[in-house]
């Protein structure tokens, strides 16, 4: 049993790090929903595949699905370029329908066939140890990690090899065009590579959490990095980490193991978007206190520095005018002036506020600048 | 019973599905169908009770929550509103399929039918959802009605709307809402995929025909119903083709024609408009020509040959048609076996057009 939990481990681990490595040129893109719509649209990629080669394990399903998948992105991007309807409606418009005649075609066979949209939609990781990879009378182990391996393997190489095309195309695509990149042809393999990459995944997590594992990590890794290729490595490494916390997670509840991976990338995400060291929420809340009182410190000092030596200095510089010359709440008022005297900048000799050296130095800095 | 309640759902979510579709929000319904699983698993969950209110209430609960949720992580931080909404589409998702299975495995296994929710049943539609549709669709109409400017400036102008104080928040909410009640309610008849087609094809086919919002909002709801009728009737004539697909072929049917053939707009009518912009020029310079030509000789009806024109036109494939339309109309004539000549009116015609010109170089 501990052999067939670990298997399960891994192929979800593999899975994830091979959607999370394609999701992030889908999300810097902004393109993220059409890995819901080519995850949707495999579908009928799938049944055309299965009515060709007669059979679910035939390879003709996985190459049928990839260019159904090419085929939604091209659909949708010929709508929009027509200019009739934007780009989030294109989408609406293209998937349903592919989605549609898929449903519709397996129902025509039904009976006959053992594919139902269930199984489509949802998967089941759990038993894919109990299909196995036999070549020559040796076990292989799981079919699906040898799948999910080798799409991860195919996702590297294709980023490796294109990465400065991807890479150019992504953040600049009329330079690319410009400098003769074809971004078109970049577009395409993108999204052959991503529909390769949900039919091997949905077999395993069910169509719409390849969503979840394509967008969550990479988005999360959007928050943490402004380096493409850290963005790729934190992305691969969130994927991995969402799979073992989800299926630790199902083991613990006895719940949907594709579920609870799903559940997990978001929670990775929500831990990411509130508590990230740059762009999370609680930071940009933090670095605006912090930059409010910042300036109250600088206007602080200039307000001494210019009152300094004259007759009214005396009754500028107490503590208690500070509230009503510059609209100060008290709590405020004594945290700037607590901050100013702890940066050394001024004195504070009992209700009487004056500049050190460096405190004048930093005001006749501030007025300058 | 199946095509009233069809025809009911498609009403209402072309009117609601209009406004998504205004706002760029196409794939709002998309997000809320799906995250509304969680919530009517929840719901079930806490109270053990399937009567359809209450999974509902959660279903909108969750979905009105996902869509704050995308508009937040959207407005506050870099990650787009695309990746916001799959994200959180599918994370909730996920959490409602943890729930799902949770319940799988309680002894009392009262969960059978929820998963009705999920993919739709519209075979299994009954007086009480026809019922539920009616009121829940009569509401978000008098609601429309009742806020029918405010809504108008906030779509096309959201900041003039705030600076007329229009609160853009409060309706932008109440907008979400309608449209998450919609989604809800349709949930359980057209499924999650389908529900999305349901709320942006009717938008997307009316907006090619016209350009006001009235008449939009009105013929989507009409396309929406019509749609509804057609598909649920169609899979009740042909044996083993379920209603919500058949639906969303019908209403991709319209938007096919829609894209295609709507005036003003659709591709083919621009193609048309193009082709016939092209001839009426390559008359008038037909005509001008063989004015300019002409003076070079004794008399202003002078013939020139047909191959003359040619070589002059090689690109005007169908000379000799364009010039029979124009001896038609009188302006020019025939002479003798294939020589092309001005008559009287058809001078002034050509001068009138190289005065025209001229005026506006």
């Amino acid at each position: 049993m501990m052999h067939a939990q670990l298997e399960v481990i891994l192929v979800a681990v593999a899975t994830s790090i091979a959607c999370a490595v394609a999701g992030v040129f889908l999300v810097l893109r902004r393109m993220a929903l059409m890995s819901d719509a080519i995850s949707h649209a495999i579908l009928l990629g799938i049944v055309i595949g299965f009515l060709i080669g007669g059979d679910l394990s035939s390879p003709l399903l996985i190459i049928g699905a990839a260019l159904i998948g090419v085929v939604t992105a091209g659909l949708t991007e010929t709508i929009k370029r027509t200019g009739l309807v934007k780009e989030d409606a294109a989408i609406g418009l293209v998937f349903p329908l592919l989605f549609s005649i898929g449903v519709i075609l397996i129902s025509r066979l039904s009976g006959d066939v053992h594919l139902d949209t269930d199984s489509v939609l949802l998967g089941e990781i759990a038993f894919a140890p109990f299909r196995r990879l036999q070549i020559a009378g040796l076990d292989f182990g799981p079919k699906s990690l040898a799948v999910m391996i080798a799409i991860l393997l195919m996702n590297a190489a294709f980023i490796i090899t294109f990465f400065k095309e991807l890479k150019l195309s992504t953040f600049d695509p009329s330079l690319a065009a410009a400098l003769g990149f074809a971004p078109w042809l970049i577009q395409y393999l993108l999204m052959g590579i991503v529909s390769l990459t949900a039919v091997g995944a949905f077999d395993a997590v069910g169509s719409i959490l390849v969503v979840a594992l394509m967008i969550a990590p990479p988005a999360g890794a959007y928050l943490l990095t402004d380096r493409l290729s850290a963005m790729i490595w934190i992305a691969a490494a969130v994927g991995a980490l969402s799979a073992i916390g989800g299926y630790w997670i199902a083991d613990l509840l006895d719940v949907s193991i594709a579920g609870s991976m799903a559940a997990a990338c978001g929670a990775i995400f929500l831990l990411i978007y509130l508590f990230a060291p740059q762009s999370g929420l609680f930071s940009a809340r933090r670095r605006r206190t912090r930059q409010r009182l910042e300036y109250a410190v600088g206007m602080l000092l200039i307000h001494l520095r210019n009152h300094e030596n004259q007759p009214e200095a005396d009754y500028e510089r107490s503590p208690a005018h500070l509230e009503n010359h510059f609209r100060w709440e008290p709590v405020f008022a004594r945290k700037v002036v607590k901050r100013a005297a702890d940066l050394g900048l001024i004195e504070d000799q009992t209700e009487k506020l004056s500049l050190t050296p460096n405190g004048r130095h930093a005001a006749g800095e501030l007025i300058t600048r | 019973m199946v095509a009233l309640g069809s025809s009911l759902l498609g009403l209402v979510s072309g009117l609601l599905g209009s406004f998504a579709f205004l706002r760029r929000q196409s794939l709002l319904g998309d997000a809320v169908s799906h995250a509304a699983l969680p919530g009517i698993a929840l719901a079930y969950l806490l109270t053990r009770d399937k009567s359809p209110l209450i999974l509902l209430i959660g279903a909108a609960m969750a979905g009105w929550l996902a869509s704050y949720l995308v508009t937040h992580i959207a407005s506050h931080s870099r990650v787009k509103y695309d990746a916001a909404l799959g994200l959180v589409l599918s994370v909730f998702f996920g959490i409602g399929l943890m729930v799902l299975s949770f319940l799988q495995k309680q002894p009392d296994s009262g969960q059978a039918g929820l998963d009705r929710f999920l993919f739709g049943q519209a075979s299994a539609m009954s007086a009480d959802d026809i019922t539920t549709i009616s009121i829940i669709g009569g509401l978000s109409v008098i609601a429309l009605l009742l806020l029918w400017k405010e809504i108008k400036i906030f779509i096309f102008d959201e900041g003039f709307a705030g600076v007329i104080g229009y609160s853009a928040n409060k309706i932008d909410k109440i907008l979400t809402s309608l449209i998450v009640v919609a989604v809800v309610v349709g949930l359980q008849i057209a499924g999650v995929v389908l529900m999305s087609a349901m709320l942006v094809a009717p938008a997307a086919a009316a907006r090619q025909w016209t350009n006001g919002l009235k008449p939009m909002v009105l013929l989507a709801g009409f396309l929406g119903m019509l749609s509804g009728l057609a598909g649920s009737t169609v899979s009740g004539l042909v044996p083993r083709l379920p209603t919500g697909p058949a639906i969303v072929i019908c209403l991709s049917f319209a938007v096919a024609v829609s894209l295609l053939f709507a005036p003003g707009r659709g591709l083919v009518w621009n193609l048309f408009a193009r082709w016939r912009n092209r001839q009426s020029l390559r008359r008038e310079t037909i005509l001008i020509d063989l004015l300019e030509m002409a003076r070079g000789h004794d008399s202003i009806e002078h013939g020139h040959s047909l191959a003359v024109l040619k070589l002059m036109y090689p690109e005007i494939r169908g000379l000799r048609g364009l010039l029979a339309d124009l001896e038609k109309e009188g302006y020019v004539v025939k002479k003798g076996s294939s020589e092309w000549a001005l008559t009287p009116a058809g001078a002034e015609k050509a001068a009138a057009f190289a005065e025209r010109i001229e005026a506006k170089q």
